[in-house]
């Protein structure tokens, strides 16, 4: 129910916004992140974008996963 | 990057169990509180690849589920009344209610319809402008802003056909209701992903610093759940329960801001009726006195009988951690996802419908 996918920004006009999910093109709201950018991903939560993917915070995760399963014990 | 498929490496889930292994000793308890977590756990089998001292229970996370058969009762006596349509999320429709539910009330010739938002209600109340269109509020922080945007859109634009039945809920005053009922011990919480996007790491505070439980938010991918697990195993280890963020791509510390405003700007806290916990005070949204205007429950005359539970069924036990799936005797036998009993059974985050679709606790 609180299912949120990644979903690319393409366009904005307004509070909307066109978004891509998977090649799939659709119009959703960006009322609730007023500072999503074309270029940007969001999470997609029934027609809203509830929140700007953070791409620098997603890198440094992995990165943080490869270095703790890389530790010596 | 598509911050999906990277978080699925097979590779690195393999390195992240073997530390896991390494690492944790101790007897551990996660529940992991979202059914969204609780699909991705056993669509990926990872229940079977932790560590046998890792027990991974299902919280009550599934909106669907934790709705009250009574509440439910009067979204299904809302469609019976003339001139109304009611709009809900797919997996409502199919919930039995004490006496019906909203897809047998369809079938008996009340205009139920799904949406799959909550701007598709709103769309709905504007093309049909002499009828009154009910939306069902269901869902906890993550919806809750996205039903009060379409709220303040019908405000602004002079809708004044578009109700809604607030029965949304919060996360944080339940979690503390399961503690309290102490009917569970937990070492560690799995906190769900996307109702942090909007409230934040903040509100779980109180769970390390009162009952020293590890709280962490994860993600949706199994690397993001294992990496949550590899934490809370880190701060069980080293006894220093805390609150800590491994989904940053999704949430910040303090949550979205703009969603919460517009959450806080319809809707006020107040009670909420839990399926399997009851009322629970501070645990729900309704609409404020400013916005009581779209209120359902303040423009029509809902009547109900008195709510009964389905016979039989462990749905409640299981929404508290204190069942599986296999303990009830229906499980299988009775209901299944074509024949659902209870709700858990309904959602496709439902405990009941996990376990069946994956071939868990058969019970025998």
């Amino acid at each position: 129910m609180c299912l949120a996918v990644p979903a690319l920004v393409k366009s904005i006009s307004g509070s909307k916004g066109i978004v891509e999910i998977d090649g799939v093109t659709r119009e959703v709201s960006l009322q609730l992140t007023p500072e999503a950018r074309v270029g940007d991903y969001v999470l997609l939560h029934t027609g809203y974008a509830i929140n700007v993917i953070d791409a620098a915070e997603a890198q440094e995760t992995l990165k943080l996963l490869r270095q703790m399963v890389s530790e010596v014990q | 990057m598509k911050f999906s498929e990277e978080f699925r490496d097979p590779e690195l889930a393999k390195r992240l169990l073997e530390r896991i292994h390494r690492n944790s000793k101790r007897p551990t308890r996660l529940m992991e509180f979202c059914g969204g977590h609780t699909v991705s756990i056993f669509r990926h089998g990872l229940r079977q690849l932790l560590p046998k001292n890792i027990e991974m229970l299902s919280g009550p996370g599934c909106p669907v589920c934790v709705t009250a058969s009574a509440d439910l009762d009067r979204a299904i006596a809302l469609a019976a009344l003339p001139n109304v349509i009611v709009t809900s999320f797919g997996d409502m429709i199919r919930v039995p209610g004490s006496y019906s539910s909203l897809q047998q009330a369809k079938a008996e010739g009340a205009d139920v319809r799904v949406v799959y938002s909550t701007q598709d209600a709103l769309d709905m109340a504007k093309g049909n402008p002499d009828r009154s269109v009910v939306f069902i509020g269901i869902g906890f922080e993550t919806t809750a802003p996205t039903v009060a945007a379409a709220i303040r859109q019908a405000e602004a634009e002079g809708v004044r056909n578009f109700y809604v039945l607030s029965l949304h809920k919060l996360c944080p005053p339940i979690m503390k209701s399961i503690l309290d009922l102490g009917e569970v011990r937990l070492s560690g919480i799995v906190c769900p992903g996307h109702v942090s996007a909007v409230i934040g790491a903040r509100p779980y505070d109180f769970i390390a610093r009162d009952y020293r439980i590890g709280c962490v938010v994860a993600g949706f991918e199994p690397l993001d759940i294992l990496q949550a697990v590899d934490m809370l195993v880190q701060q069980i280890e080293n006894d220093q329960p805390t609150v800590e963020i491994a989904y940053t791509r999704g949430v910040k510390p303090e949550g979205n801001p703009t969603a919460l405003g517009m959450m806080y700007s319809v809707f006020e806290v107040g009670e909420a009726n839990w399926r399997g916990i009851g009322a629970v005070p501070g645990s729900g949204l309704r609409l404020n006195a400013e916005h009581r205007r779209f209120d359902a429950e303040a423009r029509f005359d809902i009547k109900t009988r008195p709510a009964i539970e389905p016979k039989g069924c462990l749905c409640g036990s299981i929404l508290r951690g204190v069942a599986t799936p296999g303990d009830c005797k229906l499980f299988r036998r009775v209901c299944t996802p074509e024949n659902p009993v209870g709700p858990c059974m309904v959602s496709n985050e439902g405990s009941c419908a996990a376990y069946y679709q994956y071939g868990e606790n058969d019970g025998g």
